[in-house]
């Protein structure tokens, strides 16, 4: 399956990635209008520690503790790629706690969001990857 | 606090409608041009440290930001112009050399502009390079013209080495220290890949791009660095550097600060020491010091590496390449008044050496008269900026051109000039890590590559509608060009004729 990696050499600490991920996953046409003065919750995020900088986010497990953890059958694998339907999420956070990468987050509504590859938004592939400017950030397949 | 005479060049217009203040023009500005303002919560700019390197206008996601030439002015003078006016205060202020990088930014005339191309109508057929063979394969070195036969009558090899090119360009010569380690391995791969070679300047050779030796010339200037004899075997020719175009007559300079731990191995000097070289070689003060040079490069490689002495194109270059053509070089290579640099004295720069378009046409011819053409393989580089050019200095009689700023274009050079500060925001020009890192070779060694296959493409049409299906029929083919406004004098020395002739 494809997947995000990042390789950290290359990776600028530039935060591209964090603000195309939040255009990607706004639902408007415009990246000014979804953008300006809001706050943004990515859900890939720059580390940074001594110099150096990496973007992290869903490593979309082949064995996902937030999946086994989820009490309420919220997240989900499918083929791959781990959906959260918020509609059935009821903010217990259990896979917050539990993502070894921090991968999940709570959102405003008080349940949690997470990477779904774009698949579910208008783009349909990962505007992280199209939106680094030093290919850090590639979408392929490891084995 | 001193008055400060200057006013900032540039001007950054940001849209304050469209900025979403992600922060990306803070985060990529070396020269920290931008910052945030949280109270406000705007971006704000200090346009007296722009460069106009466009870094910032480059990855603002949502356009957000122009530069412009700032309209400020001092009261209009002719003679006394902004420039001029604000070199005397930087100086007077300063009491040093002005410094300057890349080439030459006066307005001389460009004679490549004035020279057009012929193309076949009716009475010779043109040819279609999509449709037909064309060739572009050179072969750079001493041709002999004596055909040699053994005691059975078969012609012997007698051809001295080449370097063997699939087009006709090169890179030219840009030392590890001027430019960064990624800028490197991207010129090394796409030379590798091309089929080309590139050239290691007076740095020495990382050890880890003796993997394309295939594809290197290796450099011996006067500061003599990273020479060894590995070295010298380690790429397809040597070339002994006299000249630099941007900066003739004068020597080089590599600050102490940018000898790190690689460099300082690669060119075998203490890290952090200044690597000066000298303006001539202590060793080469005529043309037999130069052979004995030449020699002792040849005897170092055992007679298997083309030796190339590039010199930069100043007023007596047709009698100085004829004393090159004797002294046993295989390649002379020229490299025009408006040739790139990492750090010149700007009144050098802008200054001294003359056009490479006059340079070449009367090497060409001199070295012609003299009948010692086929001694040496003639290579031009400064300001080659695109096919037409190369297919311009072709005819004029080059038999290859050198290019390097335009190669450095494609990495992402913004040509803002400003490289002997060592703040590239490419990570070109630059040691800073953090700065190298933004120059990923991966991509940047694709772009090269699609610059010289897009030019070949255009070289090849362009042979194609003279009717010239290899290349070597166009060297010194000089009825190919036409000149428009140029007097006798100069058409005379480029030795074309007018167009309408």
């Amino acid at each position: 399956m494809k997947r995000i990696y990042v390789n950290e050499k290359w990776c600028l600490g530039c935060h591209l990635c964090e603000y195309y991920c939040a255009y990607a996953n706004s639902n408007e046409s415009d990246m000014v209008k979804a953008l300006k003065n809001i706050k943004i919750r990515p859900k890939i995020k720059i580390e940074e520690l001594n110099g150096v900088t990496s973007a992290v986010s869903c490593r979309h497990c082949n064995e996902p503790y937030c999946v086994k953890g989820c009490i309420s059958g919220a997240l989900s694998i499918n083929e791959g790629v781990i959906n959260i339907d918020k509609n059935k999420c009821i903010g217990c956070f259990t896979c917050v706690l539990s993502c070894p990468y921090g991968a999940i987050e709570p959102d405003e509504d008080g349940v949690v969001d997470k990477c779904e590859l774009c698949m579910k938004n208008s783009f349909g592939s990962p505007q992280c990857v199209k939106g680094c400017p030093n290919n850090a950030i590639v979408y392929e397949e490891r084995g | 606090m001193a008055i400060n005479f200057l006013y900032p060049k540039f001007e950054v217009i940001r849209n304050q409608d469209r900025c979403i203040s992600c922060r990306v023009c803070e985060r990529q500005c070396a020269n920290e041009v931008h910052y945030y303002n949280e109270e406000s919560k705007v971006m704000l700019s200090d346009e007296s440290k722009c460069v106009c390197c466009h870094r910032c206008v480059s990855l603002c996601p949502t356009k957000a930001l122009k530069i412009v030439k700032t309209d400020h002015t001092f009261r209009p003078h002719s003679s006394w112009n902004s420039e001029v006016i604000e070199d005397i205060y930087r100086q007077a202020e300063t009491g040093g050399v002005l410094l300057s990088s890349m080439g030459n930014p006066k307005e001389y005339p460009v004679y490549f502009d004035k020279m057009l191309i012929n193309a076949s109508q009716v009475t010779n057929p043109s040819i279609d390079p999509l449709r037909e063979p064309m060739e572009t394969r050179v072969s750079l070195g001493k041709k002999n013209i004596d055909i040699e036969r053994d005691e059975n009558g078969k012609i012997v090899d007698n051809l001295p080495p080449q370097i063997k090119l699939e087009v006709p360009i090169m890179f030219s010569a840009m030392s590890y220290g001027s430019i960064s380690y990624n800028a490197h391995e991207s010129l090394a791969r796409a030379a590798k890949e091309l089929g080309i070679v590139y050239n290691t300047g007076e740095g020495g050779l990382h050890e880890d791009f003796y993997q394309y030796g295939k594809h290197t010339i290796v450099q011996v200037a006067s500061g003599r660095f990273g020479v060894h004899k590995e070295y010298l075997n380690a790429g397809c020719a040597v070339e002994i550097k006299m000249g630099q175009g941007a900066k003739p007559g004068i020597g080089g300079h590599l600050p102490g600060e940018k000898v790190g731990e690689d460099i300082s191995k690669t060119r075998m000097i203490p890290k952090g020491s200044d690597a000066i070289s000298p303006a001539p070689h202590h060793d080469i003060y005529s043309i037999e010091d130069l052979r004995q040079l030449v020699f002792s490069l040849k005897e170092a490689t055992n007679y298997t590496k083309p030796v190339i002495v590039k010199i930069s194109a100043v007023h007596n270059v047709a009698a100085i390449a004829s004393g090159i053509a004797r002294s046993g070089a295989d390649i002379i290579a020229i490299d025009g008044f408006r040739g790139g640099t990492g750090a010149a004295p700007t009144r050098i720069r802008d200054n001294v050496g003359i056009p490479i378009e006059l340079a070449l046409a009367s090497v060409d011819e001199r070295l012609r008269a003299e009948g010692i053409r086929n001694n040496v393989s003639l290579v031009v580089g400064g300001s080659i900026r695109s096919s037409a050019d190369i297919v311009k200095a072709i005819a004029l009689g080059a038999d290859a051109v050198y290019i390097a700023t335009s190669a450095l274009m494609a990495l992402g050079c913004h040509l803002c000039r400003n490289c002997q500060s060592g703040l590239c925001n490419w990570g070109i020009a630059t040691q800073r890590e953090d700065l190298v890192r933004r120059l990923n070779p991966n991509l940047g060694y694709k772009r090269v590559v699609n610059l010289i296959n897009a030019w070949t493409h255009e070289i090849k049409e362009m042979m194609g509608g003279m009717g010239i299906n290899s290349i070597e029929s166009l060297k010194g083919n000089r009825l190919m060009l036409r000149g428009v406004g140029l007097n006798e004098k100069e058409l005379e020395i480029l030795g074309i004729k007018h167009a309408g002739e």
